[in-house]
């Protein structure tokens, strides 16, 4: 049976008169992929360093895998815990490998798992050079490989995808994917939402310190009521058409580039829109419907905010 | 709630420390730096009276004292002033600390780390040059230098300590390295001349029962009294050190004195950094 890693209760952190987490509730399930977004400076940072016990909460509680995080049984529990910190600094006057192994005996890793994990994460040609050697790409992986150390069961990755290519995106991914199916649990940070979209089971939205909105893509889809996107590609001259047979919707709206079309129109409209276009056949080349993606949900939170 | 301390975590960043002090060559340059400079006053030391040789032990030792005053503590502070405000300067210190660490574990590591580094290299340079001298030492001497060495060792524990308390109470690694420059000016250059002003403002009215108190606020006046009270020829040419009365210049209780000065500072820097 799923249980809660992770469980925040009324999370309030204050810096002075900064409001940098106010009152968060928010609970993780095992084996859960648990994104984290929201704008820069929206407390996702913070969160993360107060879930890790690095920042004490001013108010409320915070238990990872059922301990309060202070005191010496979240010791232990930090021994199966994963962290891969947005600003990343390794130690460059040491080998990757050298690195990985002053990690894993503050972890009390085994030692041996070190070249396999610089092997995973695509290191081991360079696991005998200096840090100092590195490109961007390669601390980030050094930085995730670390976080691997001890077999961790609950991993806190930010903005694990910094300076790495889309191939280590995808190889990254794939880790992660394997990782979950473990029953490992992963909650990340990203600014790259698309990146994030396909790949999270739950997401939670920050804003100004809050939990704006909490959910699957798909819930806080439905709950923005987004319009859906129909992308149409005309034949020229085909635009006095298409407003014609939009006429009787109201509710749409369209726009025009070229050949190509613009329709928005309700999600409960979907259908008729269709029977709408199916009706110009004969001019519609082409027709993609786009769902509203996570950047639309996260954008549509903002508006309705402001 | 409590956690108790676990000291393989402490030994696994002081071992961190050491090897990175031998990796970048620092141990050896300043054990380097120690046995030539012992070598060249042991041996020219007198070379402005017109004799050149060792001219014996006490004399050596005085002339050694004044150096390691100078060069011990601002070694130790160099060491010591980005410990911590270097790890959370470059953000290292995060990642260390979501380890099962503590902050004291963190901190204690760090301290023996570089204490262990610095007392290593003092050890070798004066060591490599009491070595070399040895055949001219005889077991007196000798004993005074091997005093000589274990107080420089103490002497650099203690600004080390300061440094670190420096290092963990600074936003950043420029204002650490601008308190421990002013820390090593206050302590090797100003505080004796203050002392003495005070003593001759004062025109003496408090020095015999205050004064010898102060010189045990500067672990560098420690330094000079445990290795200069030995020596009766010595004792006469430290116009300062001799106002101390004999029942406070004993080795106790100034060895004591000097462990409360590495005791102390790192006990303001673990109640700081936590």
């Amino acid at each position: 049976m799923a249980y809660n890693v992770i469980e925040v209760r009324g999370a309030v952190k204050h810096f002075g008169e900064t409001h940098a987490v106010d009152g968060v509730d928010l609970t993780v399930q095992a084996g859960e992929l648990f994104g984290l977004i929201g704008h820069n400076g929206a407390g996702k940072t913070t969160l993360f360093k107060m879930m890790l016990g690095l920042l004490p909460v001013t108010r409320g509680e915070i238990y990872i895998d059922g301990q309060p995080v202070r005191g010496e049984a979240f010791r232990q529990v930090r021994r199966g815990i994963g962290y891969l910190p947005e600003s990343l600094a390794l130690y460059d006057n040491l080998s990757g490998l050298e690195v990985m192994l002053f990690f894993a005996k503050l972890k009390d890793a085994d030692p041996r798992s070190c070249l396999p994990l610089l092997e995973k994460v695509g290191l081991a040609n360079a696991a005998r050079r200096r840090v100092r050697g590195y490109s961007k790409g390669m601390r980030q992986r050094l930085g995730f490989a670390q976080a691997l150390l001890g077999s961790p069961r609950l991993l806190f990755l930010d903005e694990p995808t910094n300076g790495l290519d889309p191939q280590g995106i995808r190889e990254f991914y794939q880790i992660l994917r394997e990782l979950r199916e473990q029953g490992v649990t992963a909650i990340l940070t990203s600014h790259i939402l698309a990146e994030i979209q396909l790949r999270v089971d739950r997401l939670a939205l920050m804003r100004t310190g809050k939990i704006q909105a909490l959910g699957t893509v798909h819930s806080l889809r439905e709950e923005l009521n987004l319009p859906l996107d129909f992308q149409l590609t005309l034949q020229p001259g085909a635009e006095e058409a298409l407003r014609q047979a939009l006429a009787n919707q109201p509710a749409a709206s369209v726009q025009f580039n070229g050949t190509m079309a613009h329709v928005r129109c309700p999600r409960e409209r979907k259908m008729t829109m269709l029977n709408a276009l199916a009706a110009l056949d004969s001019v519609v080349l082409d027709l993609h419907i786009k769902e509203p993606s996570l950047e639309d949900v996260f954008l549509g939170y903002s508006d309705a905010t402001a | 709630m409590r956690t108790h301390i676990e000291f393989k975590q402490i030994g696994v960043i002081a071992s961190k420390e050491f090897w990175d002090r031998i990796r970048n060559r620092w141990v050896l340059a300043v054990a380097v730096i120690f046995t030539v400079f012992a070598l060249v006053i042991a041996y020219f030391g007198a070379a402005q009276q017109g004799t050149v040789g060792f001219r014996g032990m006490d004399v050596t030792i005085a002339s050694l004292v004044s150096l390691v005053i100078y060069l011990v503590p601002l070694i130790a502070l160099i060491l010591g002033y980005d410990a911590i405000v270097g790890e959370r300067e470059r953000g290292s210190l995060e990642l260390l600390l979501s380890m099962p660490i503590t902050h004291f574990e963190l901190l204690m590591g760090k301290f023996v780390g570089l204490a262990g580094a610095l007392a290593f290299s003092t050890l070798a340079g004066f060591g490599l040059a009491g070595v070399l001298l040895s055949y001219q030492l005889g077991p007196t001497a000798l004993y005074h230098y091997v005093g000589f060495m274990l107080s420089a060792i103490l002497l650099g524990m203690a600004f080390l300590s300061i440094a670190v308390m420096v290092s963990v109470m600074a936003s950043d690694r420029m204002r650490a390295s601008g308190m421990a420059i002013g820390l090593w000016f206050f302590y090797v250059l100003v505080y004796d001349l203050l002392l003495l002003g005070i003593l001759v403002l004062s025109q003496k009215r408090f020095s015999l029962s205050f004064f010898p108190v102060l010189l045990y606020l500067n672990p560098a006046d420690i330094f000079r009294i445990l290795n200069v009270f030995g020596f009766e020829e010595v004792r006469k040419l430290y116009g300062l050190a001799t106002v101390l009365p004999a029942t406070l210049a004993s080795p106790w209780l100034l060895g004591s004195a000097m462990v409360m000065w590495i005791v102390a500072p790192l006990g303001i820097a673990v109640w700081r950094f936590k």
